[in-house]
């Protein structure tokens, strides 16, 4: 039976939920968002290195396997699987979101307002492959097999990507076309590989119904995530959030352009309801505004609070399971920064492995989008001004609308009823406005 | 031999550009690149900001120049506090002018033999990379969308230059194209690879404006080409072997350290800025007489 290497990548929105401040989050469920994504957590200090992947893989997990290149030779006990929920968890924390506040009425002071939820981008990558040997003749090592929870790890150390493509198809496996000379490429970069795949009986017994993130860590220089299989055989563009945490300050590729999202902008009441799309159609309009060429930065948080927060923090059992390998020490004093990377990429325009720093810039950001509910006065002074104004701000909300997504401003007006909502009071005579 | 009746339009041109300072042209193509930057490229970087490290840098040169009894020129400060606002990052801006007085001071404080011996900008940004993790540079921060733009603006560069010293601009093109090639041809990478990472804003940007610096290169050609080639491969060591950032940068601060000794063995005459023979004596004329 013949296995393909898949690289898959999936989307959903995990459903947010309420909290914080001075108002609430309100999650929207199920719609998928990006196609073809990949989530990984990459946790670093030093040159110490936690990587967890995702895979949100559909298929029958008897096809799934992946093959990971990793920077250094990888032992028993430095691969792991990790719960699905904490990056999930993560996702939620983290993903842009829609923030709404209330009018106070002009007539009568009154003020209140709302926050609510976003969806995010969730992930998964696969690389799916396979097992066995005949090995070292082929110039390929199988350093150790195990199993851990439900997959079979393979350490494989290869010498010559020849002898790891003819391994691989020995053992069942189609390689896309394209990949051997990439996997020649990291072989003399000293790049190592893990091949996992599902051990069925293991699963069945375990009793998961899908597949959870594989952990793996080690200790090397290279700050990068390794992306160039990925692209081989893509039929288009792939989504990518890397969540990278580290001791403090924002994370950036050194080999991309690093931007950071619109924020804190304006948009119109019905955004609520489409925060989804219209997500989805501002981040799609962003990579072309910058030529599909830039990484984008979407948050980047001091862990230890946040107001508001989409999502409650994520437990320092959490951080820990999710390889904040500091907090193990009980290292208080070392910090748990998170920025998350949203990328899209295909072969043309990233042809390279992304490269990652840690700078010093420990500023906040999040992409935060503003909804405003008008209030509805009654017909005092005050409310003559009140609905001038707002009708300005709803034009001004309708561009802004327009300009982040690349729709229509004339549809914009249209869906925000415009024209019919709000017909300004006629203006006061100068005269009745002295008494 | 100019002065005989005819001159064609070609060498009036060539005694203009004589004439003219590569400084200027230095300081109009740094201001352009950054404003491109700030407003383009959302630099984390305000007008404000490079205001106040360019007039740091002044300062701090004005104050120099009289602690030391030399005559006061803006001019290389100004393209100090520039080349800073377009190169370093932090959130404190205490931080970044102390780079602006490092950057000035240094040219003033480490001297050999009555010459400077870093790249003022360049010792500034290491010096605080070492002192603090709280400053960074930024890479990619360039894209490489805009790269065409950027390459007509340093050829400009070259051209104003007059070639006078760009055989080390040169010299550095080709030692870091052979080896970011070279790398990827052994490892069998396809040449898109390589031409991605030569396609840099910051790798131009410390081509053209940093390493070319004359005032703290070798003054032999051959001690320059040499000098060239040692930057290259110590960054492309730090970044492709070691696997830091910012090779570069390390290797010229590093490599610099190397000037004095390319310049005992391979001796030549010291470079002098053109200007104005009314002018007064700047610092480097003062060098060039301490050396004498």
């Amino acid at each position: 039976m013949s296995k393909r290497i898949i690289i898959l990548i999936v989307t959903f929105f995990a459903a947010a939920h309420a909290h914080a401040f001075c108002g609430f989050y309100v999650a929207k469920g199920d719609a998928k968002i990006f196609n073809r994504a990949s989530q990984v957590v990459i946790v670093r200090d030093q040159d110490r290195t936690v990587m967890t992947m995702a895979n949100d893989f559909q298929g029958s997990a008897r096809d799934f396997a992946v093959v990971i290149p990793v920077p250094t030779k990888i032992e028993r006990g430095q691969i792991h699987v990790a719960e699905k929920a904490l990056i999930d968890h993560l996702d939620a924390y983290s993903s842009p979101r829609l923030v709404e506040y209330f009018d106070p009425d002009p007539c009568a002071v009154a003020e209140r307002q709302m926050d609510m939820a976003a969806p995010r981008a969730a992930v998964t990558e696969a690389i799916t492959v396979t097992k066995r040997d005949r090995a070292k003749s082929l110039g390929v090592t199988i350093e150790a097999r195990y199993t851990v929870g439900e997959y079979d790890i393979l350490i494989l150390s290869a010498k010559q990507s020849n002898g790891l493509e003819t391994w691989l198809v020995e053992n069942g496996y189609t390689l896309p076309k394209g990949a051997a000379p990439v996997l020649e490429s990291y072989i003399r970069q000293n790049m190592h590989f893990f091949v996992a795949k599902v051990n069925l009986g293991e699963q069945a017994r375990l009793g998961f119904n899908y597949l959870r993130p594989l952990q793996v860590a080690y200790e090397s220089p290279k700050f990068m995530l390794p992306v160039r299989l990925g692209t081989v055989n893509a039929s288009g563009p792939q989504e990518l959030f890397a969540y990278v945490i580290t001791t403090g300050g924002r994370v950036e590729t050194t080999n991309y352009r690093t931007v950071k999202l619109p924020s804190d902008v304006d948009v119109p009441l019905f955004v609520r309801n489409d925060f989804a799309p219209f997500y989805k159609a501002l981040f799609t309009q962003q990579v072309t505004r910058e030529e599909m060429s830039a990484v984008f930065l979407e948050y980047a948080w001091d862990m230890n609070w946040c107001d508001p927060c989409a999502s409650e923090p994520l437990s320092r059992d959490e951080l820990r399971k999710l390889g904040v390998f500091w907090l193990a020490a009980d290292n208080a004093a070392k910090g748990v920064f998170l920025t998350r990377l949203h990328v899209r990429y295909d072969h043309a325009h990233f042809p390279e492995d992304l490269v990652f720093q840690q700078t010093g810039d420990t500023q906040q950001f999040q992409a935060r989008y503003v909804i405003h509910h008008p209030a509805n006065p009654g017909n005092c002074d005050a409310a003559a001004a009140y609905r001038r104004e707002l009708r300005e701000r709803q034009e001004h909300e309708a561009k802004n609308v327009a300009e982040l997504t690349g729709w229509k401003v004339g549809d914009m007006r249209q869906r925000m009823h415009l024209n019919a909502a709000i017909s300004p009071a006629p203006e006061k005579k100068w005269w009745e406005k002295i008494w | 031999m100019i002065d005989a009746g005819f001159v064609s339009p070609a060498s009036r041109i060539q005694r203009g550009m004589k004439r003219f300072d590569p400084r200027l042209y230095q300081i109009g193509a740094l201001t352009l690149l950054l404003l491109y930057g700030i407003v383009v490229l959302d630099f984390d970087v305000t007008l404000l900001r490079a205001a106040l490290l360019v007039g740091t840098a002044i300062g701090m040169q004005a104050l120099c120049s009289r602690f030391r009894h030399v005559a006061f020129d803006p001019r290389s400060a100004a393209i100090s506090g520039l080349s800073l606002s377009l190169l370093l990052r932090s959130q404190s801006l205490v931080l970044l002018l102390a780079g602006a007085v490092i950057a000035v001071a240094s040219k003033f404080i480490v001297r050999v033999r009555g010459k400077h011996l870093f790249n003022p900008t360049n010792i500034a940004i290491v010096a605080l990379m070492l002192m603090t993790n709280r400053v960074w540079v930024s890479p990619g921060q360039w894209g490489n969308a805009a790269f065409l733009g950027f390459l007509i603006a340093c050829i400009g560069g070259l051209v104003v230059n007059r070639a006078a010293r760009s055989d080390v601009t040169c010299a550095f093109i080709v030692s870091w194209t052979a080896l970011i090639i070279g790398r990827a041809l052994w490892v069998g990478d396809p040449l898109t690879i390589p031409i991605h990472r030569l396609e840099n804003g910051a790798l131009l940007l410390f081509t053209f404006f940093m390493i070319s610096d004359p005032k703290t290169t070798p003054d032999s050609r051959a001690g320059r080409i040499l000098f060239a080639a040692l930057v290259a491969f110590g960054g492309w060591y730090i970044n492709y072997r070691l696997f830091r950032t910012n090779g570069i940068l390390w290797s010229l601060a590093a490599s610099a350290l190397v000037v004095p000794i390319i310049d005992a063995l391979l001796p030549a005459a010291r470079y002098r800025w053109r200007i104005p023979a009314a002018a007064a004596p700047a610092l480097h004329d003062q060098s060039l007489a301490t050396a004498a």
